[in-house]
């Protein structure tokens, strides 16, 4: 009887040594797999188009990205849709060459066929925008892109 | 004097530390991979370019106006009807391929298209030509092309069921977890060019 009594007595606590441990190997994971945004977006998140036909983009290094949509900044830039971001700045077409040659030299020669633009348009924004920038990729031979959609299922 | 013995140190808090870096790092983190639709410029034409001429009926004209209407080989359409339309043009057949590198493609042996007299030779040679508005949304621009892009996939498919009796995403995919092996690489190019994506942009009116 007594043997057993004893057993009732207080219940242990739980061992939480290993806590630390788990939330480290968590903190870790999260470390490494994390992608900090590289530029602030000036315009406002573009609305990206869906389509079927989606393919991933690999190989992040390899990829500048060029945002077009509507700038926050209405006082300056006015309400279209067609405001494009390089960097982290509002610029024009015109200013496209000066961005890959600039994105190209980060990179090794041997790689520089690899490297894909892709352009984050918003879907309100008018495809003459699209055209300038690519006439512009097309001059300085950046002739991968990758038009940002979302992707969805039929 | 004052230090007979090491105190230790409290690690109590440094889960909450941890804790604190993990949570940080949860709210930071995007996972999701960028994808979009993958798109090969052509390269600039040298000055003194004098582009081929084509027969009109290897041409699939689509036009889409600042409206974002629709306007195929002359006649307006609903969106939903043109990657049929695409997949008629493309299959159809009606003539001899292109001469590539020297060989002969000959007429079109896997088409299953009408033959008609009218539509596409081959689908070597069929052409989808994408004019689009300055105006147009973007949205309705991409919509078009994940369409027509979606008509090829299809055919590449039913390719592929036909003669490996796989789809082609999977034929593909098998293909890039394995570069090394021959056979792959030969099924997915014979498929590929035998439904060659030739989708031209042609420069915005205004």
């Amino acid at each position: 009887m007594s043997k057993f009594r004893k057993k009732k007595k207080g219940m242990p606590a739980v061992n939480t040594a290993a806590l630390p441990d788990i939330v480290f190997m968590l903190l870790f994971f999260f470390m490494v797999t994390t992608t900090m945004r590289e530029t602030d977006l000036k315009i406002e998140n573009p609305r990206l188009p869906s389509a079927t036909e989606v393919k991933k983009l690999e190989h992040k290094s390899l990829v500048s990205t060029i945002y077009v949509g509507k700038s926050n900044d209405v006082a300056r830039h006015g309400t279209s849709y067609n405001r494009i971001q390089l960097n982290d700045k509002i610029a024009s077409a015109d200013e496209v060459p000066a961005f890959i040659i600039n994105a190209r030299s980060k990179v090794s020669e041997a790689e520089v066929p690899f490297m894909t633009t892709s352009i984050k348009a918003d879907r309100e924004s008018s495809v003459g925008v699209i055209t300038d920038i690519r006439l512009k990729l097309r001059d300085v031979n950046a002739l991968k892109i990758s038009y940002s959609a979302a992707g969805k299922s039929d | 004097m004052a230090r007979r013995e090491n105190p230790e140190i409290n690690a109590g808090s440094m889960a909450d530390i941890a804790f604190l870096l993990l949570i940080f790092f949860l709210v930071t983190t995007t996972m999701n991979v960028d994808s979009g639709v993958s798109k090969k410029l052509a390269e600039k034409p040298p000055e003194d370019y004098v582009p081929p001429i084509i027969k009109e009926k290897n041409i699939f004209e689509v036009n889409i106006n600042r409206n974002n209407e629709l306007l195929v080989e002359g006649e307006r359409m609903e969106i939903e009807d043109l990657k049929e339309a695409a997949i008629a043009f493309i299959d159809n057949g009606g003539g001899i391929g292109k001469v590539e590198e020297g060989v002969a493609t000959g007429p079109c042996t896997y088409c299953k298209g009408e033959r008609s007299e009218s539509s596409s030779d081959h689908p070597n040679k069929a052409i989808i030509s994408v004019q689009s508005d300055r105006l147009t949304e973007y949205g309705m621009y991409l919509t078009v092309q994940d369409q027509l892009l979606r008509a090829y996939s299809e055919l590449r498919n039913r390719l592929s069921m036909e003669k490996y009796e796989i789809p082609f995403v999977e034929l593909e995919e098998a293909y890039k977890d394995d570069k090394d092996n021959e056979i792959l690489k030969q099924r997915v190019e014979r498929i590929k060019t035998s439904y060659p994506q030739i989708i031209s942009d042609a420069e915005p009116t205004n």
